[in-house]
């Protein structure tokens, strides 16, 4: 395995000194070992990736496609032909629920990326540059205190045609919202990453890497970086769950996608009002929305566990 | 310590009214309305939204309404002027109504002629933008001859003078109280707006806009007794859906207006026994509406703008393209499915009053895709470029279809798009929220009266029983544009030198069945210029509880027309 990262290099390395002869020991490789003896986290990894293989592989295995309108096998329940029910309009709710888990975890991730992107660069030069710090940390102050619902709409306004223009109504949308939900969600993360940093700058080891003339931006990445990066993966971890909710509130307002194109949240809005009629309608979306924000959470927990080396047995 | 003490008292505090709330609402004087599309204003001459003008009702009351039966019947009049009664005049440029014996507004100050005079003078105002202003159409002056009499004088005959005082649209506001709100002073005068003191069973006791309103009895109402019900809380917001629910499922509220619901989830709701859903046939009809304009974003400013036929849409005013989209939609499936006992298919924009309602279109309501996918082919719409739509002229028939956010409206959506398919057509969907689809607020982009899309949806239709206005709407001087804010009546932005003359030619003409006949005419002329493609011919459908006596459903005029009526069941 390929190291994340490095921890500042020992002096006697250990082909030298004739004590181990396997493969170094490596940050990461710690960290997978301490990660594997969290239960809950390895049990959530399992879940996650069964639910990620059922969105990606489901459709070459159910071709069921899932904008066709059966309306004779409208409200079925569970059969053979519908594992999962059909909804109002007949369509086939299994198939549904893959779509509409692609297009979910997709935004969920991208958003997330975007968001821990900003968030962690904002939040590391603020903390590291003094002279900088005021002035970012007015603008992060600034972005929380935008509201955020009128700006979603006032942001779609003005780009939602252009975009829709450019790549067509879905993909036009999807970028919309990725790139809406991101830049709505770094502040967080740029606080905390700030206040890490600030205690993480005064300690020895930064100390000693700028004594011996390491650049700003070789500390911050080798030094300063893998120390925040715990916080980091947790916000990370809420943040995804946070954007695939983002997602249903937009479409519920009639700024998301087509109302014809599933998502998990869409498909749990459509569903709402034939609850008492077919609950397998919001059950099966609500349970995988559910389960992958857990697992994400849980997994969230497991890395932070992993990556503090005081909790470290 | 102390502030989270506060705070948890606090919350306590909400969380028990919050509980409590839907318990006091069965309260025996008190009643409690569902609209989920809120109050805005409740001055009906500076707003046309039917739950504003539902809103005021119960305040403001015109000469007469309509029952539930379609009939005029006299509200602050003392009877309905006819020719036979010499009420109207045998040339019927003149309507005479007489006032009530000692009707008194809710301050205690009588109801006088004067009164009548200054509504007309109020909503003709040059500078006020008055939102009833058709049904003041031909009204040369209006003249008070005594305290308790008031005639109105047309500048032409007019066989269906019915038009000003009338119905929930133009009903009288108190002189002393509007005196200084004229013209351009009409939208600030918000404690008028907000407050308007009236002759109804109500008067305003608190009044949230977009929120809520609280009404209590008139102590000054003309019938002694009445109302029954001492206070009134009419709720906005939330969906069709949940207002439903509160009605039938859970018993916290006692009416709900408006419920396009599924037939299947409604059934479901009903039978847990609380209340029951009442419907009746409106003019109301839920149509597609065809822009006849370019709706391309790349026109900038003139997207969606009239230009006197220069900016024509690229495909949608091909004869082929809009009898083709008809013909492949299945109404009576929609119908089934979708509305149940609340819509039938119709083919007409004109279906009700049923006199009315032409059966010359009904070819329509067989679905033929097979037929619909001929005319294309014939008319060399075909697809040539092999990407499963048809092109004409080079443009791809990409049609951008959108409606207000709705559990029907949406799977209607699904249908017809899914029908469209299968004639070559590409559908691109967009459900917008209801407040801001039909709130009219011009610097939207995704208001029903811009029309930023191809195709869009809704129901529309009038009050009373007179389709004369109604059939007006679709005047070239009517139509949506940054002249009248996007406000004008005539969405789709159609100008028809024909149709404009028989417009004209209805306003003069007198007799009932050729009225009937250039009504049909004129419905005809409308659904056969591919402006509309009518889909169901709906009902107004309400809920109420089993224990609200005395509600009777009324498609003519507002549902709260008796409202001094209802009582509670012991």
């Amino acid at each position: 395995m390929k190291p994340l990262f490095r921890t500042s290099r020992s002096l006697t390395r250990p082909e030298e000194s004739g004590e181990f002869s396997a493969s170094p020991r490596t940050l990461s490789g710690d960290a997978w070992r301490q990660f594997r003896k969290h239960k809950l986290a390895m049990g959530s990894m399992g879940v996650l990736l069964l639910v990620v293989l059922l969105v990606l592989a489901g459709p070459l295995i159910w071709h069921t496609d899932p904008e066709y309108i059966d309306i004779i096998a409208a409200y079925s329940g569970m059969t053979a032909e519908h594992p999962f029910g059909t909804d109002n309009l007949g369509r086939d709710t299994l198939a549904r629920t893959i779509w509409g888990g692609r297009v979910s975890l997709a935004i969920g991730l991208t958003a997330m990326i975007i968001a821990m992107s900003v968030g962690t660069l904002v939040g590391c030069v603020a903390g590291y540059f003094r002279r900088l710090d005021g002035l970012l940390m007015r603008i992060t102050d600034m972005f929380l205190s935008l509201p955020t619902l009128p700006l979603l709409l006032v942001i779609t306004l003005l780009f939602r045609e252009p975009l829709r223009k450019a790549f067509g109504p879905e993909v036009g949308i999807f970028v919309l919202i990725v790139v809406v939900i991101g830049m709505l969600g770094w502040m967080p993360t740029a606080r905390l990453v700030r206040g890490e940093v600030l205690t993480i700058k005064e300690r020895e080891f930064v100390s000693a890497a700028l004594s011996i003339g390491s650049d700003d931006r070789v500390i911050l990445r080798s030094h300063i970086l893998p120390n925040v990066l715990s916080p980091v993966i947790v916000a990370a971890s809420f943040s995804m769950a946070g954007a695939i909710i983002t997602e249903s509130a937009l479409s519920f307002l009639g700024l998301g996608f087509p109302p014809d194109f599933p998502t998990w949240g869409r498909l749990l809005f459509d569903g709402k009002d034939y609850l008492t009629l077919t609950p397998a309608l919001v059950f099966w979306p609500g349970l995988m929305i559910s389960l992958t924000v857990l697992c994400i959470n849980f997994i969230g927990d497991g890395l932070r566990d992993a990556l503090d080396p005081q909790l470290r047995k | 310590m102390l502030k989270s003490r506060i705070g948890v008292a606090a919350l306590l505090f909400l969380l028990l009214t919050g509980v409590l709330a839907p318990v006091s609402a069965q309260m025996d004087d008190e009643l409690t309305l569902l609209y989920w599309q809120s109050a805005s204003i409740l001055n009906p001459y500076l707003s046309g939204g039917t739950k504003d003008l539902h809103a005021a009702s119960v305040i403001l009351e015109p000469l007469a309404r309509y029952n539930e039966n379609g009939a005029l019947v006299p509200y602050l009049a003392e009877g309905i002027p006819t020719v036979a009664n010499g009420g109207i005049s045998e040339d019927l440029t003149s309507i005479t109504w007489t006032l009530g014996e000692g009707i008194v507004w809710s301050d205690g100050s009588p109801l006088t002629s004067a009164d009548v005079v200054f509504t007309w003078e109020y909503c003709t105002h040059p500078e006020m933008g008055c939102s009833g202003l058709s049904h003041f159409a031909d009204v040369e002056s209006v003249e008070a001859l005594d305290e308790r009499t008031v005639t109105v004088h047309f500048s032409v005959a007019k066989p269906f003078p019915y038009g000003p005082f009338v119905a929930q649209v133009s009903p009288i506001i108190q002189a002393a109280q509007f005196a200084d709100c004229l013209g351009a002073n009409a939208p600030i005068c918000t404690e008028q707006n907000f407050g308007p003191i009236g002759t109804g069973p109500y008067v305003v006791e608190e009044f949230r806009a977009n929120d809520v309103v609280v009404y209590s009895a008139n102590p000054n109402y003309r019938e002694a007794g009445k109302p029954y019900f001492q206070r009134v809380v009419l709720k906005g917001g939330g969906d069709a859906e949940s207002a439903a629910r509160a009605v039938l499922e859970t018993g916290e509220a006692d009416y709900a207006w408006n419920l396009q619901i599924e037939p299947a989830v409604q059934g479901n709701m009903e039978a847990a026994g609380f209340g029951k859903v009442v419907s009746a046939f409106d003019p109301g009809v839920e149509r597609l509406i065809l822009n006849q304009t370019n709706p391309d974003p790349d026109l900038g400013e003139n997207r969606s703008v009239y230009m006197g036929g220069d900016n024509a849409h690229p495909f949608l005013t091909h004869d082929a393209v809009w009898m083709a989209l008809s013909k492949a939609i299945d109404r009576q499936l929609i119908a089934l499915v979708l509305y149940g006992s609340g819509g039938v298919p119709t083919c007409n924009i004109l279906a009700r009053p049923i006199i009315y309602a032409s059966t010359a279109n009904d070819a329509c309501l067989p679905q033929d895709i097979p037929g619909a996918n001929a005319l294309l082919d014939e008319a060399g719409i075909v697809d040539s470029d092999g990407d499963g739509v048809r092109e004409l002229d080079g443009v791809p028939l990409r049609i951008l279809y959108q409606t207000s956010t709705n559990a029907v409206r949406q799977s209607t959506q699904a249908l017809i798009k899914h029908w469209w398919s299968r004639i070559g057509v590409e559908t691109e969907l967009r459900n917008i929220s209801a407040g801001v689809f039909f709130g009219g607020d011009p610097a939207s982009p995704d208001t029903y009266g811009k029309f930023y899309a191809d195709i869009e949806m809704y129901t529309n239709g009038f009050s009373g029983t007179d389709p004369e206005s109604y059939l007006g709407s679709w005047v070239c001087s009517e139509i949506n544009g940054p002249d009248n804010n996007w406000l004008g009546n005539n969405v789709p932005r159609w100008c028809n030198a024909d149709y404009e003359a028989l417009v004209e030619q209805m306003a003069q003409t007198s007799d009932t069945e050729e009225r009937i006949d250039l009504a049909m005419h004129m419905n005809d002329m409308l659904v056969n210029s591919g402006i509309f493609i009518p889909l169901v011919d709906r009902a107004k459908v309400s809920a109420h509880a089993n224990s609200l006596e005395g509600f009777l459903i009324n498609a003519w005029d507002t549902e709260l027309w008796n409202i001094a009526d209802w009582t509670r069941a012991s």
